[in-house]
């Protein structure tokens, strides 16, 4: 039998429903690879928090039910038993969220997010909370206030960002789903450069409540998993309408798995796929761009009618991007003070007063990135610069929609590679914030218009995954399941198997030999 | 547009509550005026009559019904407080002075 830690999420759960596996047995195979590779100087450090005892419950408890049988056993959800790893970003009850800043050190949440509750409800064990850029701000996790992941491919490189522990975990066999957030690209590009699978949902398909907020109107949770049909089961799972997210669709979730199983025929007869002439050449690695080519080759070869499009206002998107998310970030912020939760630093010297407790608080509770995200959307507010910036740069994101609207009258989906660049190395971009925000430069136009987008992996350069990102209009996450699996089966023919298992092997002792 | 200058940053830095050391004043300010100098073609992309995106996908009115809901509870509310008296956050002084 394929080790327990190497099997799908969709292969374990059926193993579980078949009675051939336990629940605990999977959650404990789990727990041990995370005590092998994840922990030492050279660990992957892909988690915050291992949630040990609630899991092995909550496994204990659906293996009960499911040896029991009859109608409790049968109302049990599909994927009821596999583990799942959760962003530190989403609160939940009984475990810390951190959001990976020393703000939030120590804190509780007195509820649980929309998505927490539903896989509660479907009896997923959840392994633990995952690191990431502190408050979801960076894009190679270097960013967190307790260290940066290491990417499971090279541990000396970036596993992406900000979910760059979300990504890992699931590269590194850690666990077989996870949860993430895309604010800009923090679901999409580490997977990209994880070699994994991360979709980032239509704006309002999952809910945000309960997802520390980044940018209100960019942020949006979902899946992060190792094959396009375990993302698809549960962005199923995490979908649909919920009363406490005023942004929340009021629609029914689309058949993603039904999509997900077309597209695993390799067919694309009649599909267009539009080229994005601006998200491509220069910038992009010639790796990646070649990996990209041969990816057109094989969805054409595949029947699928390749068309170039043209998103002549992407050229601003970037720039709109950090004036919107910043404006954003430097009101949804404010809240951590040190008055009602979290981190509180008194001033060393001068007068005691709460003006100067939330200064030194926030100046002790806060990183440098996100620091200057808060001052540059203070900026980008304040009087006499507020037409100039943060309204050109809403009007701005009309002119990305209009663009997408114009490509998706030629096209069904969008193709582009996800990320320029294979994994950069730990350290080399730390110092210079505008190399490290280029990295978002393809993921950011889908959360400027809200449409949903996919990233799946497209191949190896120099021994590093690249990412191939598909997009499609608004509530048609569907068509991405579709083009996504039939790409990731079309490679996977190419490669006799799929590209996780070229990963070279972690093993505990690469990490025990330093403890 | 002008230039990010450090005075501008050391106020941003006052509205924003985030006590800054002259060292810090002084990086904050060098790396803004490269990333404000690269976002600034923004304000050119986007001619008047183009309408403002707030949400990419708006949805007005939305309302639920006017009954109490789930709240937390001033024990839950307070347990993650720096500090608190009774069912209260309590705060040092909000004025300078006694």
């Amino acid at each position: 039998m394929t080790d327990i830690i190497h099997l799908s999420a969709t292969e374990l759960a059926a193993k579980l429903r078949a009675g051939e596996l336990t629940s605990v047995a999977a959650v404990q195979a789990h727990l041990d690879r995370i005590a092998a590779v994840d922990g030492g100087e050279r660990g992957v450090h892909a988690f915050l928090h291992v949630n040990t005892e609630e899991a092995l419950a909550v496994a204990a408890e659906v293996d009960a039910i499911r040896a029991a049988g009859g109608e409790a056993a049968e109302a049990l959800h599909p994927f009821a038993g596999v583990p799942i790893a959760i962003k530190d970003l989403i609160v939940t009850k009984g475990q810390p969220t951190t959001a990976a800043s020393k703000m939030l050190e120590g804190w509780m949440s007195p509820y649980d997010a929309t998505v927490i509750t539903k896989i509660r409800a479907a009896k997923l064990p959840m392994l633990g909370k995952t690191n990431l850029d502190e408050f979801a701000m960076g894009s190679s996790t270097e960013h967190s206030a307790y260290g940066p992941t290491r990417n499971p491919w090279d541990l000396d490189r970036i596993p992406g960002g900000s979910g760059g522990g979300s990504a890992a975990a699931v590269a590194a066999f850690e666990a077989p789903l996870a949860l993430g957030t895309d604010t800009g690209g923090s679901i999409r590009q580490p997977g990209a450069v994880t070699g994994t699978v991360g979709v980032k949902p239509t704006y309002g398909g999952v809910s945000r409540y309960g997802a520390i907020a980044m940018a209100s109107s960019l942020d949006q949770i979902g899946p992060v998993t190792r094959t396009v049909l375990d993302s698809a089961y549960l962005h199923e799972l995490i979908g649909g309408h919920d009363p406490a997210d005023s942004t929340s669709l009021n629609e029914p979730v689309p058949a993603l798995v039904a999509a997900a199983e077309q597209g695993a025929s390799g067919d694309m007869t009649g599909v267009r796929v539009g080229v994005i002439k601006e998200l491509q050449g220069e910038g992009y690695e010639a790796g990646v761009q070649a990996r990209f080519d041969e990816s057109l080759e094989a969805l054409r070869a595949a029947g699928a009618e390749i068309v170039e499009v043209s998103c002549p206002n992407f050229k601003y998107a970037l720039g709109a991007y950090y004036l919107i998310m910043p404006s954003e970030v430097s009101s949804n912020l404010a809240k951590f003070d040190g008055v009602r939760f979290g981190t509180r630093v008194l001033p060393t010297e001068g007068p005691l007063t709460i003006e100067r407790v939330m200064g030194s608080t926030r100046a002790a509770g806060f990183g440098d990135e996100v620091k200057r995200r808060i001052i540059l959307g203070t900026y980008a507010l304040s009087a006499g610069y507020y037409d100039a910036y943060y309204g050109s740069a809403q009007k701005v994101r009309t002119l990305i929609q209009r663009d997408f609207d114009a490509a998706f009258e030629l096209a069904d989906v969008l193709i582009s590679p996800t990320s320029p660049t294979v994994a950069f190395e730990l350290g080399s971009k730390t110092d210079d914030p505008l190399a490290m925000y280029l990295n978002d430069v393809a993921t950011i136009p889908a959360n400027m218009a809200g449409i949903p987008g996919i990233t799946v992996p497209g191949g190896l350069s120099e021994g590093l995954p690249v990412g191939i990102q598909f997009l499609a209009p608004v509530r048609e996450d569907a068509r991405l399941y579709r083009a996504g699996a039939a790409l990731e089966k079309l490679l996977e023919d190419t490669w006799g198997g799929r590209l996780i298992d070229q990963a070279p092997e972690l093993s505990a002792a690469t990490t025990e030999e330093v403890r | 547009m002008s230039a990010i200058s450090r005075e501008d940053v050391a106020h941003l830095a006052q509205l924003a509550h985030i006590e800054m050391s002259d060292a810090e004043l002084d990086k904050m300010t060098g790396e803004l005026g490269v990333i404000v100098e690269s976002i600034a073609s923004v304000s050119e992309a986007a001619s008047a009559d183009v309408p403002a995106t707030t949400h990419p996908i708006a949805l007005s009115n939305v309302f639920r019904e006017d009954v109490v809901g789930e709240t937390l509870t001033a024990e839950e509310a307070l347990m993650n407080a720096p500090d608190s008296v009774d069912t209260r956050f309590r705060v040092p002084a909000i004025l300078d002075g006694e």
